[in-house]
């Protein structure tokens, strides 16, 4: 069958522009950041990658991710489960609150962080008389990273869930399996690919985030610098091979979770022929 | 008929059938609560402390808005260049098939997955003079870095994905039909996708523009390398709230995120609406 833009000419014209375009659009970027951080061979960029302040910015990055996760999760589990499971007064409005920190800029994000935390904040200043400090320390690096990875999860379940229904578990629930049972042997099941994928793209934003822990960290190195910051500091001093060569790893996080929305992507549609 | 309809259609009241209302109903209002909400009243409380004329001198402050003049202009130029580039993407990737077509589908999330800073600092390499791209540009008379260009193209970088994905699906859906009753009425490919496909691919096409747009508003790592954040000249305003926040001007980076925030939101609100009506009337009403 005929359809628009199917000619020989027409179709290749389309073709060439769109991968020229996006090749030197987003893949020279890509092939930029391996090449600057190999610059001067594998042994200044093994040099870099294993200094002391890399390695301790790697550390902190890896740590804000590993507890920022589990509380995504459960967060996006429990609401994606609230909003499709039940109908209830608010339902719409809750659904809408959660894009917020889509909506708002990073930067935005790390000063409303600053403001309540911090010492002038109402509630900073409560806390500071308790010596306890979040702002320019871990603890706020972790709550602005929760802030702005926490849709992700979410995002990702709550159409699934809502085109599966709840047929299933409501079968469950009238042969009398108790609750917790029902979540782990017939829901999970079903939303366990959607699930990994939420928990990719909450790691690579929470390793990633830039704008809004920049705000909170305060950067010393060694101590609050997460890899962004790092690279960054490294960039302002001039040492583009430094901070290319953290760069890399993090581009390396990027590309690996492609391949793993590649990959999941295919297993769906292999499923969707052979069911 | 579903059972979830005959059940509400036989009782009065409908009964909660599923197991974890409680549960998930008290994790998600504490979350959002406690990480969403709670938050907002610092930045209400900071501007409670200006008064109205304080506040309207701060956002009328003549390099704030020569701010927001270069963001929203690189964000409306992104924005445009977007579309299209997108809906070429769009195209590319539903309607035909060639070597290579999966990486270039799998290239499209780049800009969700790699980290604004990094995003930012290889622009700035590319594009800087003597860059692989800016030995190119440059003797063009293109200077790309350090000017509202290279802030566009950031823009344009990190949202190009925002389009792409947002047609693409509707695109697939579209039913070949259409493209067949154009054809057989003689019309030429041009023509048909003047006519016939781009009305149908128009809510989408805005909605990804729009969102965008709205997410250049709001970037800041991977501008701030690229901008050269000349005041007056290449300054965006996020990293005027950020200024403001080096100087320890809280109520200086209060009023400005507000300004920020209050686009963005409002923005988005009238995406959704937009949308919302384009669903309605695609299913007569019942969406």
């Amino acid at each position: 069958m005929q359809r628009i833009g199917d000619g020989v000419a027409v179709r290749r014209l389309l073709i060439g522009a769109a991968v020229v375009l996006a090749a030197l659009f987003l893949l020279l970027p890509l092939v930029a950041i391996f090449a600057q951080a190999f610059a001067r061979g594998i042994d200044v960029f093994w040099a870099n990658v294993t200094n002391h302040y890399t390695l301790a910015a790697i550390q902190l990055t890896l740590f804000i991710a590993v507890l920022t996760i589990p509380v995504c999760l459960v967060f996006g589990v429990a609401l994606a489960w609230l909003v499709t499971r039940f109908r209830f007064p608010g339902r719409r409005i809750l659904q809408t609150l959660i894009d917020i920190p889509f909506a708002v800029s990073p930067v935005v994000a790390g000063l409303v962080y600053l403001l309540l935390y911090g010492r002038t904040g109402w509630l900073g200043s409560w806390l500071d008389g308790h010596d306890i400090q979040l702002m320019f320390a871990w603890p706020g690096i972790l709550l602005v990273t929760i802030f702005v990875t926490c849709p992700f999860v979410a995002r990702e379940l709550i159409p699934l869930m809502q085109a599966q229904g709840s047929r299933e578990e409501e079968a469950a629930v009238t042969l009398g399996a108790p609750g917790w049972t029902i979540f782990r042997r017939v829901t999970l099941p079903n939303i366990r690919w959607a699930l990994l994928y939420g928990v990719i793209l909450t790691n690579a934003r929470a390793v990633g985030e830039f704008g809004a822990v920049s705000v909170v960290s305060g950067a010393i190195r060694g101590q609050t610098n997460t890899l962004p910051l790092h690279l960054e500091q490294l960039y302002q001093d001039y040492n583009t091979v430094g901070a290319f060569a953290s760069a890399s790893l993090l581009a390396l996080i990027a590309l690996l979770t492609l391949v793993a929305k590649a990959g999941l992507e295919w297993r769906a549609a292999r499923r969707e022929v052979h069911p | 008929m579903s059972s979830r309809s005959f059940a509400i259609g036989l009782g009065s009241t409908p009964k909660r059938v599923l197991p974890g209302f409680g549960l998930s109903l008290g994790i998600s209002l504490t979350f959002v609560s406690l990480m969403l909400l709670l938050p907002m009243t610092g930045l209400f409380g900071q501007l409670a402390g200006l008064s109205l004329a304080e506040y309207w001198a701060i956002i009328t402050n003549e390099r704030v808005v020569a701010s927001y003049v270069v963001t929203i202009g690189a964000a409306a130029v992104a924005a445009i260049v977007n579309a299209a580039f997108g809906l070429l993407l769009a195209w590319v990737l539903v309607r035909y098939t060639f070597p290579g077509k999966r990486l270039l589908d799998a290239l499209m999330d780049l800009p969700f997955a790699l980290p604004t800073a990094v995003a930012g600092i290889t622009l700035a390499t590319l594009y800087s003079s003597n860059g692989w791209m800016g030995q190119l540009l440059e003797p063009l008379g293109l200077q790309v870095a350090y000017t509202w260009v290279g802030i566009a193209l950031a823009m344009s970088f990190t949202s190009i994905p925002f389009v792409v994905r947002t047609v693409q699906p509707v695109l697939e859906d579209m039913p070949n039909e259409m493209d067949e009753a154009a054809l057989t009425l003689g019309a030429s490919d041009f023509t048909g996708f003047r006519r016939v496909i781009l009305p149908h691919l128009w809510p989408a096409l805005v909605t990804g523009t729009g969102l965008a747009f709205v997410r250049s508003l709001g970037e800041f790592g991977a501008i701030i390398f690229i901008a050269g954040n000349m005041p007056y000249e290449t300054e965006i305003t996020a990293l005027m709230i950020f200024v403001r926040l080096q100087e320890y001007d809280y109520a200086g980076a209060s009023a400005i995120a507000s300004v920020v925030l209050f686009v963005s939101l409002a923005l988005l609100l009238a995406i959704n609406i937009w949308q919302g009506r384009f669903i309605k009337r695609l299913h007569g009403g019942h969406g």
